[in-house]
């Protein structure tokens, strides 16, 4: 094993990661083929460390006691998307005691939402439900909130349906610094935190946002759907059933594929 | 033809006993039974119940329109086909006027035909041979799938296997042997390739030979216990099914027929994007299904029946040559006027499990099946209606989606729903003949199932009057006089009936 220090690397569940001078640590691992569950994270845009699915614990150290017994005391919990990466460190993503809080966050996400995969058009392309499956979600575990949202159906050609929102912002940042346009933003605070449309009647279809826009095409979700298109692609062929979410890193972010 | 107002209410109900079967077994769904009995055991009224409510109508409203034909599909596990599909046709009247490839409707036809031999075989083979190879009344611990397999193990081999072939049709063609998505508004999402093609071609044959070994056994237990098969349910009504252009089976597309008791064309070659002057959904106050009946005849006369029987004896011919000599000696077996025993649906279930295997290996050889062209474009509109044959009977889908793409009204009448009332007069047939005077027993309320068992009913798919029920509120004082009344009628208007 080479010198981490020495040769700017680091090192993710004990296998040594390049990285570059200036990275973060997901980025470094999605880099060297290593995967590391998120939703909020996009690689074109500034990390916004709100899911919290991407925590990784940094540095844990085992000692020994008066009494010869080793004891392993726990490092820093901290989300890897915002986390620059340093030579030498020993990052856990994939142990279970990481992978059971991950489940538990994607839980609440599904349960607060009303996500009913078996009607989503986003179904075997999206990023929740690819973790869900990742990480053994078989069942909800928490109570439905059973939320009432109204889809907005009144962009020509785009759709939102909140029932799916997960607040990760990648539409709001990607209408922002990508498109100038500022369609999208959060409002309300706590669980009555909901993404809304810039425009006076609060409806997309009176804001500026056209199909081609990356905020129309960043969604990790079935929230922003392109309309008239719908389950085209047949079972077998679609994103995650090629390769679940965690075999294929370099597909690790939404891509542009319903234009 | 039976009155169907007869045994449906008691008038001294408070006064006899209650017999209730729940659940009603080897059917889709949960139902239960209420027979009201005096202390001579004499029928009074019998009720078939639906004991769960689905609402999709509702919550239908307000989704964009290509999730259709995914989400209503969910209304059933046993054949979700047809709901896929009846969406589907919908759907293509609002996106493009209702044009298909040849290659999508063939597609979607060896989807439906798949679904048609593999629901047939699981009602006939699992739900219905236990009673007619053992008895109605024969030992229960026996009267099941696994006794038959115990006892006949090529027969129940068989009905599996002729199952998992119309299960694999169905995954090819959708992706999933249970909820696929093959079919999208305007055509399919896949085609065959060529060895998916070939994978389900090799057994094609076989299928059709087990279709006619099917055909022959339940041909002769009938032909075995006449005296049993033909009057046990025997409820004389209208027949209603889609025929092809020529009057031949479809179960994918075709227009509305209906012939009455005796055979008689009552209409025939009817549109079914009519269907709604055509037909009128009753609607009564103990169950959640409704009622439906054709419009003209009124709600007394104007009940029918959909499914197997009725399609058999309502089409001129079946357009494949085995199926077509058995409906030939199906309707002669009937005589001058058509067969209305309950037990009849079971041979001619087992007479359209043999044209569906046909039809497959038809399907299988035309080129079009591995075609490329899967979508069709044309002008949009605002409504769409699409019915089809489900294994159960006709089914109906009917939208109206706005300009934004967003459903804003959904109407199903489902294929059993139809069945509603033949049902009711069926078991309540059923209840009169073998049970009044009798010391109840097991095996004589298996008769009550038997008769609902014929028309392969699924419960589950069939619930749906949300807001329709009519209801009767009475404000009663502490001396027991009604001091006030509210009702609500079919359509919600609500009324006060003033004490």
């Amino acid at each position: 094993m080479s010198n981490g220090a020495d040769s700017k690397t680091f090192f993710l569940d004990e296998e040594e990661i390049p990285f570059e001078e200036g990275q973060t640590i997901i980025q470094a691992a999605l880099s060297a083929g290593k995967f590391i569950p998120h939703l909020c994270y996009h690689p074109e845009f500034k990390p916004h460390g709100s899911c919290k699915l991407c925590t990784v614990r940094i540095d844990s150290r085992t000692v020994t006691t008066e009494d010869g017994q080793s004891v392993k005391i726990p490092g820093r919990a901290a989300a890897s998307c915002t986390t620059p990466a340093q030579a030498g460190q020993h990052v856990e993503s994939e142990v279970p005691e990481i992978q059971d809080l991950r489940r538990t966050l994607v839980q609440m996400l599904l349960v607060e939402g009303n996500h009913y995969c078996p009607s989503c058009e986003k179904s075997g392309k999206c990023m929740l439900q690819g973790l869900a499956y990742d990480l053994g979600v078989m069942e909800p575990h928490f109570p439905q909130y059973f939320s009432k949202r109204e889809v907005d159906a009144s962009h020509p050609d785009v759709l939102l349906d909140f029932n799916r929102c997960i607040l990760c912002e990648l539409c709001v940042r990607a209408s922002a610094e990508v498109d100038k346009k500022n369609v999208f933003a959060l409002s309300g605070r706590g669980n009555t935190k909901h993404l809304i449309c810039n425009s006076e009647s609060g409806k997309l279809g009176d804001t500026n946002l056209a199909a081609t826009d990356k905020a129309a095409n960043v969604c990790p979700v079935g929230v922003i759907l392109h309309k008239r298109h719908g389950f085209e692609v047949p079972y077998g062929q679609r994103r995650f059933d090629m390769a679940p979410i965690s075999d294929n890193p370099a597909q690790y972010a939404p891509v542009k594929e319903q234009v | 033809m039976k009155h169907q107002f007869e045994l449906e209410t008691a008038q001294n109900p408070e006064a006899l006993k209650r017999i209730v079967i729940e659940p009603v077994s080897r059917v889709e769904g949960h139902g239960k039974v209420t027979i009201l009995l005096d202390d001579k055991n004499k029928v009074h009224q019998v009720r078939l119940h639906i004991v769960e409510f689905r609402g999709f109508e509702k919550f239908i409203e307000g989704r964009p329109y290509w999730e259709v034909p995914v989400l209503v599909q969910r209304l059933c596990g046993i054949c979700p086909v047809s709901h896929h599909l009846a969406a589907s046709k919908a759907m293509d009247m609002i996106v493009n006027g209702g044009i298909l490839t040849p290659t999508a409707e063939k597609v979607r036809r060896l989807m439906h035909y798949g679904q048609m031999l593999q629901s047939h075989a699981l009602h006939f083979f699992h739900l219905s041979s236990p009673d007619l190879l053992f008895g109605f009344d024969s030992d229960v611990a026996k009267r099941n799938i696994v006794g038959v397999a115990a006892a006949n193990p090529d027969v129940a081999k068989m009905g599996v296997l002729l199952r998992k072939f119309g299960q694999e049709v169905i995954r090819v063609t959708s992706g999933k042997r249970v909820h696929g998505t093959g079919s999208v508004p305007g055509g399919v999402n896949k085609s065959l390739t060529l060895e998916e093609r070939d994978y389900l071609l090799k057994d094609a044959d076989q299928m059709i030979a087990w279709s006619r070994d099917a055909v022959r056994i339940i041909k002769q237990l009938h032909k075995a216990n006449p005296a049993l098969y033909d009057s046990f349910g025997d409820v004389p009504s209208t027949l209603m099914s889609l025929v092809d252009e020529d009057g031949g089976l479809d179960f994918y597309h075709g227009a509305l027929r209906a012939r009455d008791k005796d055979g008689e064309v009552i209409f025939d070659q009817v549109s079914y994007q009519g269907y709604n002057s055509l037909l009128t959904e009753g609607v009564k106050p103990w169950s959640y299904m409704k009622f439906p009946f054709i419009t003209t005849l009124g709600e007394e006369k104007g009940w029918y029946k959909v499914g197997p029987l009725a399609r058999i004896q309502n089409c001129t011919r079946i357009p494949t040559p085995q199926a077509e000599a058995e409906r030939v000696e199906f309707v002669a077996y009937g005589g001058a006027r058509p067969m209305h025993g309950s037990l009849g649906f079971h041979w001619a279930r087992m007479i359209e499990m043999l044209c569906a295997a046909e039809t497959i290996k038809d399907l299988l050889l035309d080129p079009d099946i591995m075609g490329t062209e899967l979508m069709a474009e044309g002008p949009r509109r605002g409504e769409g209606i699409g019915v089809i044959e489900a294994p159960r009977g006709t089914l109906f889908h009917h939208y109206r989606v706005d300009e934004n793409d967003v459903v804003t009204y959904a109407n199903l009448i489902v294929s059993t729903t139809n069945n509603n009332t033949a049902m009711n007069v069926a078991v309540r047939d059923v209840a009169k003949h073998y049970l009044t005077g009798h010391e109840l027993t097991e095996g004589l309320l298996n008769h009550i199932e038997v008769a609902i068992r014929c028309f392969d009913p699924c419960l589950s798919c069939a619930t749906h009057a949300l807001g329709k029920m009519p209801l009767e509120v009475s404000l009663v004082n502490a001396e027991g006089v009604e001091i006030d009344r509210l009702t609500k009628d079919g359509e919600g208007r609500i009324g006060n009936g003033g004490a």
